[in-house]
């Protein structure tokens, strides 16, 4: 006699690889399992939540997916997705520390890089882990704690100035559809100062990886912190990219987000000021082409009095893509003296683009600088007509522009070989 | 015969502006077209360049033996022509230097030849800025962003000179410009002049024409050319206005 059987959707999957493999996780399992009850909760968010209006989840993980990779990921591959010469190399694979492809050796110091399977008895880690990522306000958030299975927790001590960049590498290979939750845990103490860039690379893939990989920052007082995100990951990878942040007192916090590829990437940005006198810095940059989707979601929030945040996001649209900006700045009661700006650009170069564009600012200090501005067009024909004019072709004049809309932000990139590589990605990608 | 335009007619938007010029300029002339407001002179100078805004109803327009307006507007730059534009474009993000070394190796590869040197592209690049007094910084600068009016018409004249063209259209040059800054712009483009090129200067005013000094002044009004004569037509023009043309031709 045959059954009929009601396929199980992807939140009674996830539900039930929590229940089979919650023996074998690391960490604190009262922690996973709270998590797990709030995405139980919240669920994979359909397009009408308020959130998540832009993006098609429910077909993204439609279908099968395991919850881990024994797809091995070569030296020569790892080495392939290095940028700089001289960087301290952190490899992580289908979400989970490889530390013989890591470059760990000979760490400056002030600096100590701990796999997070191990980590759970490290006061500092207990200290803050998972303090800044609140697993009630989003579901991805709550699926990421709850299933983690690797990353890695870098603590920067007190008065340290690390001198050489910190490298992420996020790389996935895969067989079969694959969701993993990479999450990572840096602490900056007081005075110090260091460059961590994250990559997220998908290579040699004929299924997808959905990427939940998860970032908690938090900066000291007086410390500097520069974070960059090269996101290039093709056509396999779906990447759900949520980077939380606390800085406190005098702290400068710069991120530069790059979406270079990736048939999905989401990323969600909080930054909480919760000192006076910080500086926060938000810069992106996406160019977004094919049935290509990008969702930036971006929030500032000013707690305290006399700090300034800046935000810059600018993209360029083609083919049939679809990006999003939404950014929001909250400007707490207590938070006078603020001076919060943000600006998003975008250029369309095709027809059927789609960008959706939102600046949300809630502001409830009286005594405060805040703007928004956001343009959506196209290429300048003023412009390209008075390059061809000099003798250069359409399509060489086309290309400068695009150069000269994304270098705003590009010139930002204070290491020059990294702005170098990304420069190149961007001449690649207009050719 | 370096251009010959016969009976042009163009029009924007449905609305004819040119409704028959004739002019020809040989090699080692300098011609100035002069009229008052919406006769038609920049409009002159848009379709010669290539700008896809209006349409060439009739007429021809041959220049050095080709057909001009089959051609693209890089491609007319590339054959020789330049315009350099009443009101100059800012590109922000666009250096000088970039934008000139692009065109310069464009128009080579056209004529088939390979890219300049980089040391002969600096030695010229600071040859011609000396020509115009441009300011080193300004040429490390994005294409005229932030420069003044006069920095700007420099900079059309700069590029002038680093391009080399057979046939130049100065349109306007000279609006927005003070009496120092016309002076280093006319001096730019005289020094520039040789028997192998030619110049066409479109002025509103005579003041230009007495540093930049005409073969022939030609006097556009309502979309034609309706009188032309030696460089004391527009001493004349100075003195009498516009009127005077509109009372001989009737209008």
């Amino acid at each position: 006699m045959e059954t009929v059987t009601k396929q199980n959707t992807i939140k009674d999957k996830l539900i039930a690889e929590f229940d089979y493999s919650k023996n074998s996780f690391f960490g604190d399992l009262t922690l996973r399992s709270r998590a797990m009850e709030s995405f139980a909760k919240q669920g994979i968010p359909s397009r009408k939540s308020e959130e998540y209006k832009y993006v098609n989840l429910g077909l993204i993980l439609k279908g099968e997916f395991a919850f881990s990779s024994q797809h091995k990921i070569s030296r020569e591959q790892l080495v392939d997705t290095h940028i700089l010469k001289n960087a301290i190399v952190i490899a992580i694979e289908n979400g989970v520390l490889n530390l013989s492809n890591s470059e760990l050796t000979n760490l400056p110091k002030g600096l100590q890089i701990i796999d997070i399977t191990v980590a759970s008895s490290n006061e500092i880690f207990q200290t803050h882990f998972s303090k800044y990522s609140d697993v009630d306000a989003d579901p991805f958030v709550a699926l990421n704690t709850a299933l983690t299975n690797g990353g890695v927790f870098i603590h920067i001590a007190k008065g340290a100035i690390i001198e050489i960049p910190i490298h992420i590498i996020h790389i996935s290979s895969v067989s079969e559809n694959t969701i993993i939750n990479p999450r990572n845990l840096i602490v900056v103490d007081g005075n110090a100062n260091v460059t961590i860039i994250e990559s997220f690379r998908n290579i040699d893939s004929k299924a997808k990886t959905f990427n939940n990989a998860l970032t908690e920052i938090v900066i000291g007082e007086n410390s500097i912190v520069d974070h960059y995100k090269i996101q290039d990951e093709k056509e396999f990878g779906f990447l759900l990219n949520t980077t939380h942040v606390n800085q406190n007192t005098k702290s400068v916090f710069t991120t530069e987000t790059f979406t270079l590829s990736g048939s999905f990437v989401r990323n969600n940005l909080a930054i909480v000021l919760a000192g006076e006198h910080i500086e926060s810095n938000l810069n992106g940059l996406y160019l977004t082409n094919e049935n290509q989707v990008v969702d930036n979601h971006t929030l500032v929030d000013h707690r305290k009095p006399n700090c300034n945040s800046n935000e810059l996001y600018k993209g360029i649209i083609e083919d049939k893509s679809s990006a999003t900006f939404n950014g929001k700045i909250y400007v707490r009661k207590d938070a006078q003296k603020t001076n919060a700006f943000q600006s998003n650009k975008n250029i369309l170069l095709s027809d059927d683009g789609t960008i959706n564009t939102k600046p949300q600012l809630e502001i409830y200090a009286d005594d405060v600088k805040c703007s928004h501005g956001t343009s959506t067009g196209k290429l300048d024909e003023e412009k390209v007509f008075y390059l061809r004019a000099r003798g250069i072709s359409e399509i060489s004049a086309k290309k400068m522009l695009m150069h000269a809309f994304a270098s705003e932000v590009v010139d930002t990139i204070k290491i020059v070989e990294l702005r170098d590589f990304v420069e190149e990605k961007i001449s690649k990608r207009f050719e | 015969m370096m251009l010959s335009i016969k009976n042009l007619h163009a029009s924007i938007g449905g609305k004819e502006i040119l409704k028959g010029i004739n002019l020809e300029i040989k090699a080692g002339e300098v011609h100035a077209i002069m009229g008052p407001n919406g006769s038609g002179k920049s409009t002159l100078s848009s379709v010669l360049a290539g700008r896809e805004d209006y349409e060439v109803t009739e007429g021809s327009v041959i220049f050095n033996g080709k057909n001009l307006l089959e051609l693209s507007p890089e491609d007319r730059a590339r054959e020789g022509l330049f315009l350099a534009f009443q009101y100059p474009i800012e590109i922000p993000g666009v250096s000088n230097v970039n934008f000139l070394k692009t065109a310069i190796n464009e128009i080579r590869a056209y004529k088939g030849l390979e890219p300049m040197e980089a040391k002969d592209f600096l030695a010229r690049l600071k040859e011609k800025q000396k020509l115009v007094e441009l300011d080193g910084k300004l040429a490390n600068r994005s294409v005229n962003e932030g420069f003044s009016g006069g920095e700007k018409k420099r900079n059309e004249i700069f590029q002038m000179a680093m391009l080399d063209p057979c046939l130049s259209i100065l349109d306007e040059t000279d609006s927005g410009l003070d009496i120092d800054a016309l002076r280093i712009v006319a001096g730019g483009v005289n020094k520039l002049k040789s028997k192998d090129n030619a110049t066409i200067v479109i002025t509103h005013y005579q003041r230009l024409l007495d540093y930049i000094v005409p073969d022939v002044v030609h006097v556009l009004f309502n979309g034609k050319i309706v009188k032309t004569g030696s460089k004391e037509l527009a001493l004349e023009l100075e003195e009498k206005g516009y009127d005077f043309i509109k009372e001989e031709i009737g209008a």
